[in-house]
């Protein structure tokens, strides 16, 4: 079963990631039971029927832009963003707009490549849930991993989870 | 300067730490090349094609003696004992190996330096004015606000996988020293009617396989608004940016692509989220970091030491080195001392660990303990008792560290190039030094007066040539190292990007071109007239004529 980590911890996890396959219409719809993502063109041509479906969560390629999904949110509980490579970065101002801007409160997961060396970067821009590719880490270095969430202790920026830069939250002497 | 308080320091710390166990998965194996690599770049780490490049960070070019000698001890320990400037004002380790880089990281941060963003897809190490301080046309000191900003964009979460490489520089004077509009953010320091202090603020510049001088998206922006004005144009390209193409994904095709206005648009639309929320900078940490740079405790001197002229008048190479390397200080009594790395024996920007050492102790003695590096590829002692420089120059050229050619033709800018990077199309310094061999003679460089030369091995343009006076491009014809001359090229307020004057040149053809280049000047020159000021005045037809002969070929 694959792995994902949310909340700091390792577990397993269900939910399926429905790729469309070459030239297949996002209007054919077949959802598999259970929880699912499904591509943002799937939600788009089906939301009137799915809007509210429990378990349903909707990806969005890294070129694919989350204000696509903004006025959609309060009817998904989850979103996941693709890293379709670790160095496409797009995602993380994807993730930081979807709770900054757009005050999403639901699930958003990393997917795709993922790498323990952005687990710090990505909870910072507001990922709970981070989903490395299935077999890119043993069960053992997975728990391993989970030390890259406390790589730094007091970074200098604000962000999704601080709101104030050091330089507000902190008493820096001169 | 700024020192690091107790988060600085975790951090740098925190930084070795996680780079020490990345380097250990990679060694290990759990780490492929292609993840490894653009994690190491972060780190400064490149491998090249001998050995790996560590590039340290020297925020805007400024160091302590203490530092020096720390760079200066790990070239000896970990590399051949010397090290090079880059045109960053970083410092180059050509040697490492990678086992012993999280060693050498770790040696730094005890030290208060780090390798951190020198190299990869994010916000790179920022530049500024190596006079900052104590130049007389300084409206701001640009180092408070380069350091406040080097605090912002260090692991900004968001940013660190841009679409390409992302450089500031900031001024803070009348006379652009920092290149400014060849930047993807140049920022210009300046106080608006009311006296407030703000940011113009430059999108877009950058040199590269496409030069493009920047555009100004704001003219002002107040300075509690900055970092959220940066953090909107980071966002906007971050988002926007081309990643298909790795030769179009820089911000400047992004601006180019959607126009200044549009762009400016975006940002302006993104800011308005952003702007006077918590990410708002405040009085309080201007003013900590500003406590870090304040004047050192100059002495009340004369304004023109007295004996100063006798000794000039005494002894015609000290003056020589006068009329060059050393420059007016806004305190009185006090002088601006550029110590030369271009010993036309070296190549251009490097030095020994011993005369590292050396330009350390110097400082402690002369200049307040501090030393800076310039994008010339000198370094700088900023703070010269004007009764101290004869001293001062007797030992820099005892040391050969007194090349009085500042600002001359021999005073190359130059990429290490084919004989040390892996992306070079041909070699940077063997040419560098058969120029400064053509060109010995003093006295014909000092009437030649200023006139910048600038080498690159290749598209990628480290060397800077497009805003040479002269510049010199390699490029890779069927497996061969040729070179391309442009000329006009220009930085500073007026900055200007070079032409092409036509074919390119074998290596052994370069001295003899730019012989040519520069007997045009001789002849076409006016009373006083600069290089750069003819080139201007008669174009480049003269130039081409005199190098290519009557039937000037077209460029292929």
């Amino acid at each position: 079963m694959p792995k994902i980590i949310k909340n700091g911890c390792v577990i397993d996890d269900t939910a399926q990631i429905l790729v469309l396959d070459e030239g297949q219409a996002p209007e054919a719809l077949n959802l598999p039971e259970g929880p699912v993502f499904i591509p943002l063109a799937v939600w788009q041509a089906h939301k009137n029927t799915l809007a509210g479906r429990a378990g349903l969560g909707v990806w969005l390629d890294s070129h694919e832009s989350v204000e696509d999904l903004a006025e959609d949110l309060d009817s998904i509980g989850a979103v996941a963003l693709n890293f379709p490579k670790f160095t496409d970065g797009r995602a993380y101002s994807g993730a930081a707009l979807l709770r900054t801007r757009y005050g999403f409160k639901g699930e958003i997961r990393a997917i795709g490549d993922v790498m323990r060396d952005q687990f710090f970067f990505m909870q910072r821009c507001g990922f709970d849930v981070l989903q490395p590719k299935a077999g890119k880490y043993t069960d053992t270095q997975l728990e391993a991993a989970l030390a890259s969430f406390k790589d730094f202790s007091s970074p200098y920026q604000a962000a999704v989870d601080e709101a104030s830069p050091l330089f507000r939250r902190a008493q820096r002497a001169a | 300067m700024y020192r690091y308080d107790p988060y600085d320091q975790q951090i740098v710390d925190e930084r070795v730490a996680q780079f020490r166990d990345q380097t250990r998965r990679y060694l290990a194996g759990e780490l492929t090349d292609d993840e490894f690599r653009p994690l190491r770049l972060q780190n400064g780490l490149y491998v090249q094609r001998h050995a790996p490049m560590l590039r340290v960070a020297v925020p805007y070019g400024l160091m302590s003696s203490t530092q020096a000698r720390t760079l200066a001890a790990l070239a000896r320990k970990y590399d051949k004992g010397y090290v090079h400037v880059s045109t960053r004002q970083n410092i180059q380790y050509n040697w490492p190996a990678i086992k012993d880089v999280p060693e050498m990281l770790a040696e730094l941060a005890q030290v208060e330096m780090h390798a951190i963003q020198t190299s990869g897809a994010c916000i790179r190490s920022i530049t500024s004015d190596p006079f900052a301080g104590v130049i007389a046309d300084e409206v701001i000191d640009p180092r408070p606000w380069t350091e406040i900003l080097r605090q912002w964009s260090t692991l900004h979460p968001e940013f660190a996988f841009l679409p390409r490489k992302f450089k500031f520089a900031v001024n803070g004077a009348l006379n652009d020293r920092a290149v400014i509009q060849c930047h993807d953010i140049g920022l210009d320091l300046r106080r608006n009617a009311a006296g407030e202090i703000g940011f113009r603020v430059l999108v877009g510049g950058g040199l590269g396989r496409t030069p493009i001088i920047g555009e100004e998206i704001s003219a002002f922006v107040p300075w509690q608004h900055i970092l959220t004005y940066c953090e909107a144009i980071l966002r906007v390209y971050n988002l926007h940016g081309r990643r298909d193409n790795l030769y179009k994904a820089r911000i400047k095709i992004l601006v180019k692509a959607l126009g200044i206005e549009e762009f400016r648009r975006q940002v302006e639309e993104e800011w308005a989220h952003s702007k006077d929320g918590p990410r708002t900078l405040t009085e309080a940490e201007v003013a900590r970091v500003s406590a870090y740079f304040t004047s050192p405790a100059y002495a009340e001197l004369p304004a023109t030491d007295a004996g100063l002229e006798a000794q000039r008048a005494a002894n015609p190479a000290f003056n020589a080195w006068m009329k060059r390397n050393v420059l007016a200080h806004k305190v009185p009594g006090y002088a601006i001392v550029i110590v030369s790395l271009k010993n036309p024996s070296v190549a251009p920007g490097d030095i020994t660990s011993d005369q590292f050492d050396l330009v350390a102790d110097l400082a402690d003695r002369y200049s307040f303990g501090e030393l800076r590096t310039t994008h010339e590829q000198n370094m700088v002692l900023a703070d010269v008792r004007q009764s101290d420089l004869f001293a001062l120059w007797e030992v820099l050229r005892a040391n050969g560290l007194a090349t009085p050619t500042f600002g001359l033709l021999t005073d190359i800018i130059s990429c290490p190039g084919g004989d040390f990077c892996a992306l070079a199309n041909a070699k940077s310094i063997p040419i560098a030094l058969a120029i400064q061999a053509r060109f010995d003679d003093l006295d014909y460089l000092h009437d030649l007066g200023d006139l910048e030369l600038n080498i690159s091995g290749c598209m990628n343009s480290c060397g800077h040539h497009h805003v040479g006076h002269i510049g010199i491009l390699g490029v890779d014809k069927n497996g061969e190292e040729w070179y391309q001359v442009s000329l006009g090229g220009s930085q500073g307020n007026q900055t200007s990007l070079g032409k092409v004057i036509g074919r390119s040149f074998a290596a052994a053809d370069v001295p003899d071109v730019i012989s040519k280049i520069v007997d045009v000047f001789v002849a076409q020159r006016t009373a006083g007239e600069r290089f750069i000021e003819t080139v201007r005045r008669i174009g480049l037809d003269p130039f081409k004529l005199g190098v290519y002969g009557a039937a000037a070929p077209e460029r292929k």
